[in-house]
């Protein structure tokens, strides 16, 4: 049986791991191949790492670390953060990524998901949604790494992701920045929302602040995989712990 | 030391494969030169994009003749397990035909999201040596979203929906969906029972 996914994202700045609270002040919480290394020798799924600031600053992530991770683990990784071209989706994977993951870029230019799915294949073209409530509507929020930059990209969030599926993504991570780093719960509401009409696997991300709250995630939203950062950094949730824990209630898991 | 040629045919993601081999001890030959495929202890075969994509590119390569010639053990991976079988419902052009069976498509349904992405378990069947030690319900990472249905040649089965074959052998050729580079302990003991052959 598939299992779920337990998956810690690292958001990196500056060659390092960082945290911050809905997206802003940053911490720097680590070493990305320690991190990385000591999460894979826990029993995560998968790993993520978000460049943060890259879409808004138009950097792009520097490759050393990539390769370097990419020698260490022995697990999918995806890299997110200013891929912008086919030449950069290229180079990443080349330096050993599993996955891309767009972002920005996509919502400038919807048919670069169509360029990338073309070259590279679905499976390893992943769109990240940043989804914002206001006034009981979700928008996708664009240049989320940065306050003084981020904008509204004027799209309805479950429109955007079928929208990516259709283009071939084929997978979504939908970020609930109402919940991101409040640890108050995954935003199940709009996650089954967005399971129910999107095909391809869904990544649930922002808001996880205890166990029980993974177990609802998965038992409500159907989600495939649940994404967190601060309370796996932070160790208050032992990813060992978990993955027992979700098994013994019922949850498909990889032990 | 063995020396394993890992061809690269510009179709393939091969920098994980390549760090899980040199993870093993072996020596990794990164190339689309037809002598030093034919003349490698052992051969790997990656795979990554869609169906005709990633055949015309190997088809470019001109790797395609020694392929055929290979008598030593050679491992497809993913794609490149369905590139070496005899077509796929994802593309026109015809596989390497050099194991049996067409790649059909998962059809979506709910609870059953396509691209088959994540672990799911293996069942293996009979007493392949590439399935060495392999406890049934081992997981090991998949990610797509044609399968090879099972055959006289699979040797480990998986289950998504309808049971696929995860690993198949025929002759000196074998083939793993799930991605061995990816999968923690069970897929790194997959590729040391791989070198080990």
């Amino acid at each position: 049986m598939l299992s779920r996914r337990i998956i810690p994202c690292l958001d990196v700045a500056d060659g390092k791991v960082v945290k911050g609270v809905q997206f802003k002040n940053h911490e720097i919480v680590g070493e990305i191949v320690d991190l990385a290394q000591r999460y894979v020798d826990e029993g995560a799924d998968e790993l993520v790492f978000y460049h943060i600031t890259a879409s808004a600053d138009r950097q792009t992530v520097n490759l050393d670390w990539v390769d370097a991770v990419a020698q260490r683990l022995d697990i999918p990784f995806c890299v997110a953060g200013g891929i912008r071209s086919v030449a950069d989706a290229a180079a990443r994977l080349e330096a050993g990524a599993d996955k891309i993951s767009i972002n920005s870029p996509a919502l400038e230019n919807p048919d670069f998901i169509d360029e990338m799915v073309a070259a590279f294949g679905s499976q390893c073209i992943v769109i990240g949604i940043d989804s914002l409530e206001v006034d009981g509507q979700y928008q996708v929020k664009q240049y989320t790494g940065r306050p003084d930059k981020m904008q509204d990209s004027r799209r309805d969030t479950l429109t955007w992701a079928k929208e990516a599926v259709e283009r071939g993504a084929g997978e979504i991570v939908l970020n609930c920045m109402n919940q991101d780093g409040v640890r108050q719960g995954y935003d199940i509401r709009q996650l089954a929302a967005v399971r129910d009409g999107v095909s391809v696997p869904l990544i649930a991300s922002g808001g996880a602040g205890t166990m029980q709250h993974f177990k609802d995630v998965f038992e409500q939203a159907d989600v495939d995989g649940a994404l967190a950062a601060s309370v796996f950094h932070k160790k208050i949730i032992d990813i060992p712990e978990l993955k027992a824990w979700l098994r013994d209630q019922g949850q498909p898991m990889r032990i | 030391m063995q020396r394993v040629a890992l061809i690269n045919s510009g179709c393939a993601n091969i920098a994980s494969v390549r760090y899980a081999l040199l993870r093993q001890g072996v020596e990794v030959d990164v190339t689309a030169d037809p002598e030093r495929i034919t003349s490698a202890d052992k051969v790997i075969f990656p795979g990554v994009g869609s169906f005709d994509y990633a055949l015309e590119a190997v088809q470019k390569s001109g790797v395609v003749e020694a392929m055929r010639s290979l008598s030593q053990p050679t491992l497809g991976i993913c794609l490149g397990m369905q590139m070496l079988a005899e077509g796929s419902a994802e593309g026109q052009k015809q596989g390497l035909g050099l194991i049996q069976g067409r790649a059909q498509r998962f059809v979506d349904a709910p609870g059953r999201s396509v691209p088959h992405m994540g672990w799911n378990q293996l069942n293996p069947q009979g007493d392949d040596p590439l399935m060495r030690g392999i406890e049934p319900g081992a997981y090991v990472y998949f990610v797509h979203s044609f399968y090879l249905p099972p055959s006289p040649y699979t040797i480990a089965t998986c289950d998504y929906g309808l049971p696929f074959t995860a690993a198949l052998r025929q002759d000196n050729f074998w083939g793993c969906q799930f991605h061995p580079e990816l999968s923690a302990q069970v897929g790194a003991k997959i590729l040391s029972n791989f070198l080990a052959l």
